[in-house]
């Protein structure tokens, strides 16, 4: 009970499929996220680190109740305590929690930096934000400016005070480093940890795996849409011998300081996913029951994994 | 405002020189094809003058005229008239072309005008309802219409109209620019207005369902794009997202359209103006190919040349004025 207290955001079970129309053949469901588990406490950063397709960004659309219309959403998500509805994800969204985005783009690009970072609320917190720049080490004039005028280190900063700004408990951070040198990218991460140590809590959605390791509490491994394994980033530090999931051991021993060891086959496509445990067709040690069965989420060694053989 | 007008004076000057010899060009091919063609303008000439003539007296007004002169000389001769305000003497109408040009383009330029702000705020305003609907039933509805009439011919749709409202209805005059028996200076601003409200209707239902389209199209981007996920993800409605982003990314292009559109315009002003028999630039372009009235079909190839220009270089010069992008940029 102590730990359903202090959890911030829980997702229990959420699947995500979206509505194809193919030609002639009618409609199909495609699953792109598929019982996910995850579990966010106040204060601490958790990582969630895959590779591409694995859906990542979209769990932060499942979040914030932004996914297209197409899409449809199973499982549970509570915040605080309570289900997030679409009514309360209205209400909460760019409120209580909050969207850093990757990159520029998504700013409109038609619009001066200071106004939109302002954002459409009444009133305008623009003394606030001021405040906010003058804290992130932004010239005075870059509320004038637009977008594409900005440097990669201020379009970053600014992208993060949008979120600052907002006071918000649940940061959301989007593939905040893709493209960065890494000096940008460990000023980047600095930022998020301030924030968690200022006590909110950041969900970092990343494929900078390594960079992951050093500044999240947790890192939460994706595979194909659903997490595989969640532990302290310290396991992933320490190596393979500490990790629980053989996709988490693949993932490490593929890094390049790792030896740059590749496992054979590929990640599945949704629409095409295996029955049973998504990663047995790639996995060293699948038995037939991981090729029937999804092996359910379990606690081992302070972690969590979907694994029936983790020790 | 120094400093815009420094922003605004080389390319003015560059779209400057380009005007001059795409206006050079026209007036060039324009003489070319005349030259080339079976019109005989000493022929229309003695046609006009409604008197039978002698050889000797036509080979005199050939002779006046520099009719047997090689075609580059007439060529200059003609150029170098046209740049002193000499454009010569409409055979139809015994008029210098230069008068009837400025007496028309008033007319015609209300009707455009008229047509133009008409097309430009149903295509916007009827652009926005189907990006905002997208894939529901009004932007069905509205993008099958738009489909249609962009389909139809100008000049069909002018007189289906004509039969509907002028004929059948009575609600509108069936042609020209004022009543009949009424003398210039008696007519009303609302006589005027009434009589082009037809043709003015017609020119612009020809013009909007490409607006309307193009500002569809656009608005489904903005909609789609990266940075309105991010706003709603900071808690904009759909309403608010429209008027904060979507609003400022449309206008830019739908206004560049509506500029660009003057050739499509002036096109179809030929066309509604012979329908409605209204007396602007277009009837009058029709008038003088048909009764093969070289100088002023020559005077009308050459305004309407600069026109479209104008047209242009306002669409080119107002995305420079309007996007950051390319205005913060420039030195």
């Amino acid at each position: 009970m102590e730990q359903k207290q202090e959890t911030l955001l829980e997702i229990h079970d959420l699947s995500v499929s979206f509505r194809m129309y193919n030609s002639r053949l009618g409609q199909k469901d495609l699953q792109v996220i598929s019982n996910l588990h995850l579990r966010i406490r106040p204060g601490e950063i958790v990582a969630v680190a895959g590779s591409s397709g694995s859906g990542k960004s979209l769990l932060a659309s499942a979040i914030l109740g932004i996914l297209p219309a197409n899409a449809t959403v199973k499982g549970h998500v509570h915040y605080r305590g309570q289900e997030l509805t679409p009514q309360m994800q209205r209400e909460l969204r760019g409120k209580e929690i909050a969207l850093v985005p990757q990159s520029v783009a998504y700013l409109d690009p038609l619009m001066r930096v200071g106004r939109q970072v302002d954002g459409h609320r009444r009133p305008k917190p623009t003394a606030q934000r001021r405040k906010l720049f003058r804290r992130l080490e932004l010239p005075e004039r870059t509320e004038t400016l637009y977008p594409f005028q900005l440097s990669g280190g201020m379009a970053r900063r600014v992208l993060v005070s949008t979120a600052l700004l907002t006071g918000a408990s649940l940061v959301i951070a989007d593939e905040p480093t893709p493209g960065m040198s890494l000096e940008q990218a460990l000023e980047a991460l600095k930022m998020f940890r301030e924030m968690a140590d200022a006590g909110k809590s950041v969900l970092l959605i990343t494929h900078d795996i390594d960079l992951a390791f050093e500044f999240a509490d947790r890192v939460a491994v994706f595979y194909a849409g659903t997490t595989v394994e969640i532990a302290p980033a310290a396991d992933f530090r320490t190596g393979p011998a500490a990790l629980r999931h053989p996709y988490s051991k693949a993932l490490w021993r593929a890094l390049p300081q790792n030896g740059f060891e590749p496992i054979g086959g590929f990640q599945p496509y949704a629409g095409s996913l295996p029955q049973g445990c998504l990663f047995a067709p790639r996995c060293p040690c699948a038995t037939d029951r991981c090729r029937r069965e999804t092996p359910p989420i379990q606690e081992v060694r302070g972690g969590e994994v979907r694994c029936f053989h983790a020790t | 405002m120094r400093k815009f007008w420094r922003r605004l004076g080389r390319p003015l000057l560059g779209y400057g020189v380009k005007v001059i010899a795409l206006l050079l060009a026209v007036s060039l091919v324009a003489f070319l094809l005349v030259c080339l063609s079976p019109v005989d303008p000493v022929q229309q000439y003695i046609l006009g003058l409604g008197t039978a003539i002698s050889p000797e007296q036509r080979a005199e007004i050939e002779d006046y005229w520099g009719v047997n002169e090689p075609p580059v000389e007439r060529y200059v001769h003609w150029l170098s008239e046209l740049l002193r305000g000499n454009w010569g003497e409409s055979a139809l109408y015994r008029r210098p072309v230069l008068d009837i040009i400025g007496e028309r383009f008033v007319n015609s330029l209300a009707l455009m005008l008229c047509a133009w702000v008409l097309s430009g705020i149903l295509g916007f305003v009827l652009g926005c309802v189907m990006g905002i609907c997208q894939g529901k039933w009004p932007d069905r509805l509205l993008k099958r219409i738009s489909y249609l009439i962009s389909s139809i011919p100008t000049f069909w749709l002018g007189l289906v109209l004509l039969l509907i409202f002028a004929v059948w209805l009575q609600w509108f005059p069936t042609g020209f620019s004022a009543p009949i028996g009424v003398t210039q200076e008696n007519v009303t601003l609302g006589q005027r207005l009434h009589h082009l409200a037809l043709p003015a209707i017609t020119l612009s239902l020809m013009s909007f369902a490409n607006i309307a389209l193009h500002t569809r199209q656009k608005l489904i981007d903005v909609l789609n794009s990266e940075y309105v996920l991010f706003a709603r993800a900071r808690g904009e409605s759909t309403w608010t997202l429209l008027r904060r982003h979507g609003l400022r990314n449309i206008l830019l292009p739908a206004l560049t359209l509506q500029f660009a559109s003057f050739a499509e315009l002036f096109g179809g002003s030929v066309l509604a103006e012979n329908v409605f028999s209204y007396p602007g630039l277009g009837s009058a372009a029709a008038a003088a190919g048909l009764n093969a009235d070289v100088p002023l079909l020559l005077g009308i190839t050459l305004i309407s040349a600069i026109f479209v220009c104008v047209g242009n270089t306002a669409a080119n010069l107002l995305y420079g004025v309007i996007d950051p992008k390319i205005r913060e940029v420039a030195p």
